[in-house]
């Protein structure tokens, strides 16, 4: 579904990713991890072409990214995406939100946009507030907001930046239990993230990065019980410990 | 020591219900209390502040209304029957202030434009009304109607520019100038923030340039010079020809305005539409403009009261907007000397139109806030 090979990127004179390899199926979802500015949402970034790349290539469901304007649009109406801020449209409703895009990129009619943004706010449990402006939702609500909005593309593939980082502790677990429904749907997801209890319960495949590079990957279980790399080490240490 | 509430009973934990605030702190008497009598020296304030008014309201009301005159035929008239405002001197000359020199038996075109003014105002000011998108067709349309109403032509007797005049003029220039250069302005604003180098120098060249020059001198170009530069036999109206320069100088501050606006969007928010898949155009129409507008109204707001005002400045250049008529009605012998009636007559028709575009923008600041600035739940 994903396959990135010696993947380079600067930002400036700054070397922000260094020869990255990987390659995702359909159906797998995986957790990246990592210290602060080791590169992890730069990573999952490149995937729907917020940042550019400059060396190596990153084929996207058989569409490699390229300059090329017509192939990052294809690539982003199946690639989803959820900020960390949310980032949803304060001047539109929980509904327009939803349906802005089919409407606008797949040209969809407004009946059945509206169709399928209900049935998606149903899935995120919050149908009741579609008629709402985002100022007036709580973080949890607006983030859950911000899953439905993304799945009403009907992507392929869902990429989450931190997307608990900035929200209060009694709503992490709303989002991630949207989260982990979704992963039972068989949708493939990259997750940067620090749940390391999303990451055991949902995660095929858990990736370590630190300075640009991935350190190591491995399944949930050897990742956490055994893990090889002793910046690994250090890290699960640090972010375990309370 | 210790404070006791007897009156007050005892509520278990987590069982205390809303009680109301206490009485003194809210509504007419709180606001009484906190705003004019909050101390001693805040009521001596308060009684010394409404007796300077009432010495105020008293002599100028006196002057303005009850001591006034409305009908007399010159200076020496009014001032033989009372002592305050000689208003005859505007009342007799309102036709004047009102049209110019557009002949009367035609005036029945502006009026007929100035009441279709408001109904073509109507669906773009007032986003509530039904059929609000068919009724915008009829906007739309509204500058050609207005043209031909006022110009002529079609089966109409053409009056030339050179006649319109007083608060007709005005009225011309400023809703020419102010929905010209809205547009106007949100494109080189646009432009300004371009990725492509050629239309991002254009358009910071443009706004520089025409923010860098008195709109005065504008006017002289328009007036004298522009003739130079346009082939033989293409002069056009000198009255085009102004409306072209107060709409180029308006854009280029609302461009300003309205980049300050886009400055202020969130990257996420083109992150999001980015991610989404949405087009340039449809990012820019559906997410990023009605947000930097949104910010911008008082800043745009700020340019047309400006713009409307700075109509006057067309009289350096023979055109004869209401200082024009006020100019000329004061040189007439028989009304010499009454300036101070004629100009705050011409001063309370600028201040009407321009408060009520400020009362529109916080109507509509206020229709536009959707809770996204803080007053909604984090």
């Amino acid at each position: 579904m994903i396959e990135i090979q010696g993947l380079h990127k600067w930002y400036g004179t700054f070397h922000a990713l260094k020869n990255i390899d990987l390659s995702v199926d359909a159906g797998e979802r995986i957790v990246i991890c990592g210290p602060s500015g080791s590169g992890k949402s730069t990573l999952i970034r490149c995937i729907n072409r917020l940042e550019d790349h400059q060396r190596g290539s990153i084929v996207v469901d058989g569409i490699e990214l390229t300059r090329d304007v017509k192939n990052i649009e294809r690539i982003r109406s199946e690639v989803g995406m959820v900020f960390q801020n949310f980032n949803l449209f304060p001047h539109l409703t929980v509904l327009e939100n939803c349906t802005l895009a089919p409407v606008w990129v797949k040209k969809m009619q407004k009946d059945s946009a509206e169709e399928i943004a209900r049935r998606y706010l149903e899935r995120v449990h919050i149908p009741e507030q579609a008629d709402k402006y985002p100022g007036q939702l709580s973080g949890g609500q607006q983030q859950r907001v911000a899953i439905a909005r993304a799945l009403c593309m009907e992507p392929k593939i869902m990429l989450f930046d931190e997307p608990t980082s900035a929200l209060d502790p009694e709503m992490i677990k709303e989002v991630l239990d949207t989260m982990i429904a979704l992963a039972e749907t068989g949708m493939t997801m990259l997750v940067v993230t620090h749940e390391m209890g999303f990451a055991n319960r949902v995660a095929d495949r858990v990736i370590f990065m630190d300075g640009g590079e991935i350190i190591e990957q491995a399944p949930p279980d050897t990742f956490f019980n055994a893990p090889q790399n002793e910046r690994t080490k250090l890290f699960l240490s640090q972010i375990l410990a309370d | 020591m210790t404070v006791t509430t007897p009156h007050l009973p005892v509520y278990p934990p987590g069982g205390h219900p809303d009680l109301p605030p206490p009485l003194a702190t809210i509504g007419v008497i709180g606001w009484l209390r906190s705003s004019l009598f909050s101390s001693l020296f805040s009521t001596a304030l308060t009684l010394v502040t409404i007796w300077l008014l009432y010495l105020l309201v008293s002599a100028v009301a006196g002057w303005m209304v009850f001591d006034a005159v409305v009908s007399a035929d010159s200076r020496t008239g009014c001032r033989a029957i009372d002592s305050g405002a000689c208003w005859a001197v505007v009342l007799t000359r309102l036709d004047q202030f009102a049209y110019g020199f557009y002949p009367a038996a035609e005036r029945w075109r502006p009026n007929l434009a100035f009441i279709l003014l408001f109904l073509a105002l109507a669906p773009v000011l007032f986003f509530g009304l039904p059929h609000r998108r068919r009724l915008l067709w009829i906007s739309a349309a509204y500058p050609f109607v207005a043209g031909w109403l006022i110009y002529g032509g079609f089966g109409l007797k053409v009056v030339e520019t050179g006649l319109y005049g007083g608060f007709m003029l005005t009225l011309i220039i400023g809703v020419t100038g102010i929905s010209a250069s809205l547009p106007l302005g949100i494109l080189l604003a646009l432009g300004r923030r371009s990725e492509l180098f050629a239309i991002r120098l254009i358009c910071t060249a443009f706004i520089e340039f025409a923010r860098g020059v008195p709109l005065i001198t504008l006017l002289f170009v328009a007036s004298t010079m522009l003739n130079y530069f346009l082939p033989p036999g293409t002069a056009f109206d000198l009255l085009v020809r102004v409306l072209i320069m107060v709409t180029i100088f308006a854009a280029a501050y609302i461009a300003e305005a309205v980049r300050g606006g886009l400055q202020a969007i969130p990257r996420g928010q083109f992150e999001a539409a980015e991610a989404l898949g949405l087009p340039w155009w449809a990012t820019t129409r559906k997410i990023i403009l009605p947000q930097a507008l949104t910010i911008s109204i008082p800043g745009i707001v700020n340019v047309f009261v400006g713009l409307y005002k700075d109509s006057t400045l067309v009289v350096i250049i023979g055109l004869l907007d209401p200082l024009g008529i006020a100019r000329a009605v004061l040189a007439d012998a028989k009304w010499n000397g009454l300036a101070t009636e004629t100009y705050l007559f011409v001063a309370l028709f600028f201040f009407v139109s321009c408060f009520a575009m400020s009362r529109y923008s916080l109507w509509l600041e206020r229709r536009l806030a959707t809770g996204h600035d803080g007053t909604g739940s984090s």
